[in-house]
């Protein structure tokens, strides 16, 4: 796609243009973490500059600007993922992670007991395992696992007795270690004929791809700030307003609350009854800038340039070390978000990223916080490249050639 | 800037394309002690045989980086028929190489000891009359001399995210030395 220019796009990221022995750094950890284009950075550097104020409170001109600032960003955020009522469905947080424990500690907290049953995956983050298992230890419901069958898809054969009865689909949109892009809207229908609700986990969906929460058929959508150009401290939870005007508050103290007395208070309206304290109004105003950009290039040009790059970096891989090289997740790279997990020879991730490193390349190696995908795949750790807006096939190629060191160096034959 | 010559010197990975002493023993009479990285997955078995103060055998199992992996090789060559005691400064001396740099760097990075990594020994529970900040020097040319091949990953500390691998097999150890003398 000729419409998608990575030079130009590259140069709005202060820092892709810094060297590491003399070379410019490939940043191939998005999914991790991605980075910010100089508008994100302005936008966050004026609002302090200039405007900054708490919000909700001051009557002063630049409190109300600052508030102005903090609510159009939820808006800019709702709109981007199609909520029927963007200024009131949006709730900011700290990140996913605290996204789904505001739901797990409100929703779940409220409506899960003894012989209640919730569904998850075996490919979920720990952020949407952890909360739950949390939950289920202080309020004894119980928690049933829709497989992941060896080719990275989930394994739907038992789909209905599992959901039978559930209370709760919790599902990630694209798994941050095999990049399976899972049929949510299918999962969200049978779901939803069993009375369950859904959450699902965007956090490296929504950054990619063109979101319509009505589109998923979801009830709860949890996305982070910082892996979609915008700041870290900041994210997401979509919910359908009745659900959130049903749900207890989550966190106590001011902001949240409409009175309160000695012997008890009334909470604030929603979304604002979940936002306790001083909410991250700055990073507000750089995820709204970020939201602008991704939409200045089009979602439906990000993710084209995504599948595209994903496809190239299979080809280039695969063609360059055949067998030697394993790639997890399903294939097909329309199938799949761009992370790319692999196995290389039998070398470590640790020492893949070790050598990658020296040449400039930054991958993640580890767990990915799954360790029970881990478990599954039966390894202990993969090496992970992660493609985002700002990468191109030259990236691509110096991963290539960067593991052709590694190979060199620990190379046993 | 570290170069990877720093930390893959020739004669790790040595020991861990040949690792030393790789394997099982029977449990019992052997003493079986696990060791877990929780920060990358990696996990170390140490088996150990431990007869009148005197490390017998001892065989490594688990799986990890060159790092983890060649420092348990080195370990096992190093303490293999050495007295308890013997053992326990070795590993005190090994990881005074390391954590005189794990500590400063904890501290500036901010990062706490994690709490499921199996700390070394202490000198108390060593049984070493040494003075309890021993641990914080570094160590002497003749200790290092004296840890032979072990010196090689001295490297290691310029990369500060791998130190917990090099220290893994060694804590591990550690933990199971105490475990025998607690059990006796």
């Amino acid at each position: 796609m000729n419409t998608f220019d990575v030079a130009a796009i590259k140069a709005d990221f202060p820092i892709l243009q810094r060297c590491f022995n003399g070379r410019k750094i490939v940043y191939l950890d998005s999914a991790a973490s991605s980075q910010r284009p100089e508008a994100v950075l302005d936008a966050m550097d004026t609002y302090y500059r200039t405007t900054h104020a708490n919000v909700h409170r001051g009557v002063y001109a630049i409190a109300e600007e600052a508030t102005r600032l903090f609510e159009e960003a939820r808006h800019a955020y709702g709109r981007f993922v199609g909520a029927p009522d963007p200024a009131h469905e949006v709730v900011f947080t700290k990140n996913a992670t605290e996204a789904v424990n505001l739901v797990a500690g409100t929703w779940g907290r409220a409506n899960l007991g003894p012989g209640d049953h919730i569904v998850l995956t075996e490919m979920e983050h720990h952020a949407n395992l952890v909360p739950w298992l949390m939950l289920s230890e202080q309020k004894g419901f119980s928690i049933r696992y829709i497989p992941v069958d060896r080719s990275g898809w989930l394994d739907l054969s038992d789909i209905d007795a599992l959901l039978d009865g559930a209370k709760l689909l919790g599902v990630t949109l694209v798994s941050n270690v095999l990049g399976t892009l899972n049929p949510v809207a299918e999962l969200a229908a049978l779901a939803h004929a069993q009375g369950a609700l859904v959450l699902a986990d965007g956090a490296q969906f929504v950054p990619h791809m063109a979101t319509s929460v009505t589109a998923l058929g979801c009830d709860f959508l949890v996305a982070t700030g910082h892996k979609m150009l915008g700041p870290t401290g900041i994210g997401m939870l979509w919910a359908r307003r009745a659900l959130l005007e049903e749900m207890p508050p989550f966190l106590g103290g001011g902001e949240m609350i409409r009175d309160v007395r000695l012997d008890g208070f009334t909470p604030n309206e929603v979304p604002w009854k979940f936002e306790a304290g001083t909410p991250p109004i700055a990073e507000a105003v750089g995820l709204a800038a970020a939201l602008s950009y991704l939409e200045g290039l089009g979602m439906d040009a990000v993710r084209a340039h995504e599948i595209a790059l994903t496809g190239y970096a299979m080809d280039a891989l695969q063609h360059a070390y055949g067998d030697e090289i394993v790639l997890f997740g399903p294939d097909g790279p329309s199938n799949r978000g761009g992370v790319l997990s692999f196995a290389f020879k039998d070398l470590h991730p640790h020492d893949i990223s070790q050598v990658l490193d020296a040449e400039g390349v930054c991958i993640r190696a580890g767990h990915h916080c799954a360790k029970p995908l881990m478990r599954k795949l039966d390894v202990s750790a993969t090496a992970r490249a992660s493609f985002y807006v700002y990468n191109d096939e030259q990236d691509v190629e110096a991963l290539v050639k960067a593991l052709g060191k590694a190979d060199e160096l620990f190379g046993i034959g | 800037m570290a170069g990877l010559e720093d930390l893959y010197r020739e004669i790790i990975l040595d020991h861990y394309r040949n690792p030393r002493n790789r394997g099982e023993l029977p449990v019992p009479p052997a003493h079986r002690t696990e060791g877990f990285n929780p920060l990358c997955g990696d996990e170390i078995v140490v088996y150990l045989s431990v007869t009148d103060g005197i490390v017998e055998d001892l065989r490594i199992g688990g799986q990890g980086c060159s790092i983890s992996q060649s420092s348990a090789s080195m370990m096992s060559a190093a303490v293999k028929g050495k007295t308890t005691a013997e053992a326990r400064r070795t590993i005190a001396t090994f990881k005074s190489m390391m954590s005189i740099h794990e500590s400063t760097l904890d501290t500036s990075a901010g990062l706490a000891s994690d709490p499921e990594i199996p700390e070394g020994v202490s000198s108390e529970d060593s049984g070493l009359d040494e003075d309890p900040s021993d641990e914080l020097r570094p160590p002497s040319e003749a200790e290092l001399t004296a840890l032979g091949d072990l010196a090689a990953l001295q490297g290691v500390v310029k990369f500060p995210v791998r130190i917990k691998c090099a220290t893994l097999s060694w804590n591990t150890l550690a933990q199971g030395l105490d475990e025998i003398a607690t059990s006796a």
